[in-house]
């Protein structure tokens, strides 16, 4: 056997150890690379980005077309952005500074981006939010000052870029596209206002604060004139009320705010005290309520508008269930039809049967399947035409007295 | 003393550009090996896109449509009644058969009274009962009624696949070299990996219907076993871009996620369009679920969807 000099065997020792080392100083390096997550979302994190960059002179945002939402792949949006064209809306919300962090973030971050133009109104000026500073102060006394500042502000600066003004809490959620749908048949220049109807303190009721209200363009002139020519005070600090008042006073009408199946729209508590809820009978609630309450799920509305006392993760959430989540192929139970005005709009062969009494068509090429316990299955299919949108549509429905599916 | 040092420094270097050379050569990697038969399992299997699901004829699509009915399997225990009541009135009637199956009889609702307590004894009797009666469904869906489900995402997730083949779908997990489907969110078996699996129940050495006692596997486990035994294997169910579509949390939790990581958008990176179940919620919870899921939405947005799936008669949270 040869012997081994001691450097010889120390250079096949540094050769091993040296082998070692890099392997296992590679295999961590591959270990740590593979742990890497996929970015979701990526494609979404763009477009809000650039919203929130943007900052004018004038510290709030105005989108020109829907396209700050991005429409999902294989969505036909048409008669959303149809509305949005021909039913604009302002929505300002109410909120303060120590409110633009834990709520007014999760309101702009959500259903504000729906709205054609958005202003938070604060009593403070904050250009890196952006809100509007009304020169108030803050607390529950000063809730009819900020108001009655918001909308002659509102008035002032954008008049000319909305139809209809919405004023929200920023602890209220609001399905702006839902609203528009309430808006479409009714014209801006008439005086109107819309929300969930209260009876007491004034003739006609007034709207729910929290629960956000709409007041038309001509509602709203009536409203700064009302201050101008001292007909409208600040009377009290209870805004909702003291706003109703006023409007009363000069003429603007408080509307029905229901679907055509009387179901509420807007609404003063979160979903799940009105789906599920049982409202004890001497809450106030009940001698509040302009219209009858319904308990269970009649109470609201599947174009529901608007829910109030929404916290952050509930926010988010309505968002996803209302924009995103859905039920693959279902057919909604209430297809209301058409507004009038998009009808002769988006006139095409299929949507000329829609709104007439006649029966809901089903596009070519779908099959219909029975559903739940159902055994039976229907297999609709109509030669040659290419599949058509599946616009919302009525079957034999007249407005008032339709008993409902039980 | 110096040379023998100078050697070994040497020897090192040499050693290390050796490992490196050899590494970049490809011949081997020092990272996670994973062997050919590990690829094999790591399944996923996606929804249909929409140009798949066009490209289809009309009588291949009435064939699909006929196929695709689900069987649910729902394991109630009468100590939670709410649940078991809540499941019946939401989710539960989206099924083509709602089968109640539970460890005893309860007077206020209807099930099959399994007359047992263990776990995985439970389910192998509910499932054989249902392979049993099972009629012309091919789909089964296996759940708690503390999950809540939306079975047209279901049906939509296996619409082009053939209940013939074996399927073991959900939200899998890897547990050493087991890969099974969680329970929690749900579990979907095809026709004929059902029939697989009963077949083998036969075999008390394989998949013996009581879990021997010094070696207690929880049932999801038990179950990925006995199938893997028949050549059946999870498969992770996901949308058209990768999203998981079983999810063993309520969307609230999840939402809740996103917010803590203070992700760019919360809604968008919180679960798919088109989930399939969520877990871990009340049950006043579910009934706000029937109504974001089946009935609230923005109007003027319409899906050109292939199929349409009428709601069940006699309800009205839908």
């Amino acid at each position: 056997m040869k012997g081994l000099s001691a450097s010889r065997f120390c250079f096949y020792l540094g050769f091993v150890v040296g082998t070692l080392s890099l392997y296992l100083f590679l295999r961590q390096l591959w270990f740590e690379r593979s742990m890497e997550l996929p970015v979701l979302g990526g494609v979404q994190g763009s477009s809000v980005a650039a919203v929130a960059e943007e900052r004018q002179a004038s510290v709030e945002r105005a989108a020109l077309i829907n396209l700050n939402v991005p429409h999902h792949t294989g969505e036909d949006s048409r008669v959303a952005d149809e509305l949005y064209r021909k039913v604009r809306i302002l929505c300002w919300v109410m909120t303060g500074p120590s409110n633009l962090q834990t709520k007014a973030r999760h309101v702009k971050a959500t259903w504000s981006r729906h709205c054609n133009v958005v202003v938070f109104m604060s009593s403070v000026d904050d250009p890196d939010f952006p809100t509007v500073g009304l020169g108030t102060g803050e607390g529950r006394d000063q809730l009819y000052w900020k108001t009655i500042r918001a909308f002659h502000y509102a008035l002032e600066h954008h008049g000319n870029e909305a139809d209809w003004f919405l004023k929200a809490d920023d602890d209220t959620f609001v399905v702006v596209d839902n609203l528009r749908w309430v808006l479409s048949n009714h014209t801006p220049e008439e005086p109107l206002y819309f929300g969930k109807r209260f009876k007491p303190y004034a003739k006609q009721g007034y709207m729910s604060g929290g629960a956000g209200y709409v007041l038309s363009k001509e509602a709203l002139r009536r409203f700064v004139e009302g201050f101008k020519t001292k007909v409208c005070t600040h009377t009290t600090s209870v805004e909702d009320l003291a706003l109703g008042q006023c409007l009363e006073k000069m003429g603007v009408l408080a509307m029905d705010s229901r679907d055509t199946w009387q179901r509420e729209t807007f609404h003063p508590f979160v979903p799940e005290h009105h789906l599920t809820g049982k409202f004890s009978k001497s809450f106030w609630y009940w001698n509040y309520c302009y219209y009858p309450i319904v308990e269970g799920p009649q109470c609201c509305s599947d174009l529901a508008v608007s829910f109030h006392y929404v916290d952050a993760e509930l926010m988010y959430t309505l968002e996803y269930w209302t924009y995103h989540l859905r039920a693959y192929g279902y057919r909604y139970r209430y297809r209301p039809p058409l507004p009038q005005g998009l009808v002769e709009r988006l006139a095409q062969p299929e949507m000329a049967t829609v709104g007439a009494a006649g029966r809901g068509t089903i596009p070519a090429g779908v099959i219909v399947v029975g559903g739940g316990d159902q055994s039976k299955m229907e297999a609709v299919s109509y030669k040659g035409a290419a599949r058509e949108s599946q616009i919302p549509m009525d079957n034999n429905r007249t407005a008032v007295t339709q008993e409902r599916q039980q | 003393m110096l040379s023998e040092g100078s050697s070994f420094m040497k020897g090192m270097a040499l050693g290390g550009i050796f490992c490196l050379l050899l590494s970049l050569l490809g011949s081997f990697t020092p990272g996670m090996q994973s062997s050919p038969e590990d690829q094999h399992h790591h399944h996923h299997i996606k929804a249909p896109t929409n140009d798949e699901l066009q490209s289809l004829s009309e009588p291949q699509m009435v064939e699909l449509s006929q196929k695709v009915r689900v069987y649910c399997v729902i394991m109630v225990q009468p100590k939670v009644l709410v649940y078991w009541a809540t499941a019946k009135d939401t989710w539960g009637k989206h099924c083509d058969q709602a089968v109640f199956y539970s460890s005893e009889s309860a007077k206020a609702l209807e099930a099959v009274d399994l007359n047992e307590q263990d776990e995985w004894a439970k389910l192998h009797k509910a499932l054989k009962h249902a392979y049993d009666n099972s009629g012309d469904l091919r789909w089964f869906f296996v759940a708690r009624p503390t999950t809540f489900a939306i079975i047209e995402n279901l049906k939509y997730l296996v619409l082009a696949k053939d209940p013939n083949e074996p399927f073991y779908i959900g939200h899998t997990v890897k547990s050493g070299e087991l890969e099974y489907v969680e329970y929690e969110s749900g579990i979907v078996l095809s026709y004929e990996a059902l029939r697989r699996l009963v077949n083998v129940f036969k075999d008390g050495e394989k998949c013996p219907e009581r879990g021997r006692s010094l070696w207690k596997l929880s049932e999801e486990k038990q179950l990925a076993i006995c199938l893997k035994y028949t050549g059946v294997f999870a498969e992770n169910g996901e949308d058209t871009q990768g999203k998981g579509l079983f999810n063993s949390k309520s969307v609230g939790s999840l939402i809740e996620d996103g917010m803590s990581k203070n992700s760019l958008d919360v809604v968008e990176g919180c679960c798919s369009d088109l989930a399939i179940t969520f877990s871990g919620m009340s049950p006043n919870q579910m009934q706000v679920m029937m109504f974001g899921v089946y009935r609230l939405r923005p109007y003027g947005h319409n899906f050109h969807d292939s199929l349409i799936f009428l709601p069940p008669d006699g309800s009205d949270n839908d």
